[in-house]
């Protein structure tokens, strides 16, 4: 399985290479298409977020399984000043300092699992999940296990 | 910058060649509103099929440079739009609503012959 990468993000220069990585490992995962521009669109966006509201913070792209699933885990964290409203800027009309209101909800809807944490003392936590089932046999048996 | 900036004619063809830092996409944002004015174009072509990743802060230069080349007198067609970038483009519920879009350079020069060729010719 590959391992773990850590892309620090300091300026706009280091969103190039968070893409460029989200991309390989999503590749090397064996993600099909779209997925791998999804996930790179995805951190791009997160990335970003690093760069203009907090100054700094890193990325931490991580593959994970289970018996049926694999997946990759995007870990974005900061700490810069916290955001205020969580609830708010994931609405699509939010626009936070620097207008980047549509940079949140926009990477929720390309990942399929996403959730922050935030607060003054110990900035912004974003993590990220995408996932594929094995096959479609797994799919289904993962569903009927869970109605049972 | 990776982007390469051609004349032809009436139009501008600006060929994205690789990923772009934000500053490097403002600064091409600049610098084809002023070719526009400064070689009195009346189309530009933006080729994107180099771009694996269009987010909403490339997105909304676009559409920036669309609307602000559109003031100057010029229509701008995006080339080459990759097809999963349309479907994250999609799925990210963008407004890219002032956006021409083309399958390639010739189509975008199709579309741009239709878009200006309604308009006075200013004799040159």
């Amino acid at each position: 399985m590959a391992d773990e990468v850590r892309v620090v993000i300091a300026d706009d220069a280091d969103l190039v290479t968070a893409r460029a990585e989200a991309r390989a490992m999503a590749e090397r995962l064996g993600f099909p298409r779209p997925d791998p521009t999804l996930i790179a669109t995805a951190i791009s966006e997160i990335a970003r977020n690093i760069v203009v509201h907090s100054g700094g913070g890193e990325i931490v792209l991580k593959p994970f399984e289970d018996a049926n699933r694999y997946g990759l885990v995007v870990i974005a964290t900061d700490a810069g000043p916290g955001i205020r409203d969580v609830e708010a800027a994931l609405r699509d009309d939010y626009s936070g300092r620097g207008g980047l209101g549509l940079g949140l909800p926009g990477a929720r809807r390309l990942m399929d699992e996403f959730d922050l944490v935030s607060d003054a003392e110990n900035g912004t936590t974003v993590t990220m999940k995408k996932w594929r089932y094995r096959d479609e046999l797994a799919r289904l048996r993962e569903e009927r296990s869970r109605r049972a | 910058m990776s982007v390469a900036i051609l004349r032809e004619g009436d139009y501008l063809i600006a060929a994205i060649l690789s990923d772009l830092t934000d500053k490097e996409v403002v600064e091409l944002r600049g610098e084809l509103i002023a070719m526009v004015g400064r070689y009195r174009s009346r189309g530009l072509v933006i080729d994107v099929s180099a771009l694996d990743v269009i987010d909403s802060f490339v997105a909304r230069a676009l559409r920036s440079i669309v609307l602000t080349v559109r003031l100057r007198g010029a229509h701008t067609v995006i080339a080459g739009i990759q097809p999963d970038v349309a479907i994250a483009l999609v799925q990210f519920r963008l407004n890219l609503g002032p956006l021409r879009a083309a399958l390639d350079l010739d189509a975008a020069r199709a579309l741009l012959d239709q878009l200006t060729g309604g308009e006075a010719e200013d004799g040159r």
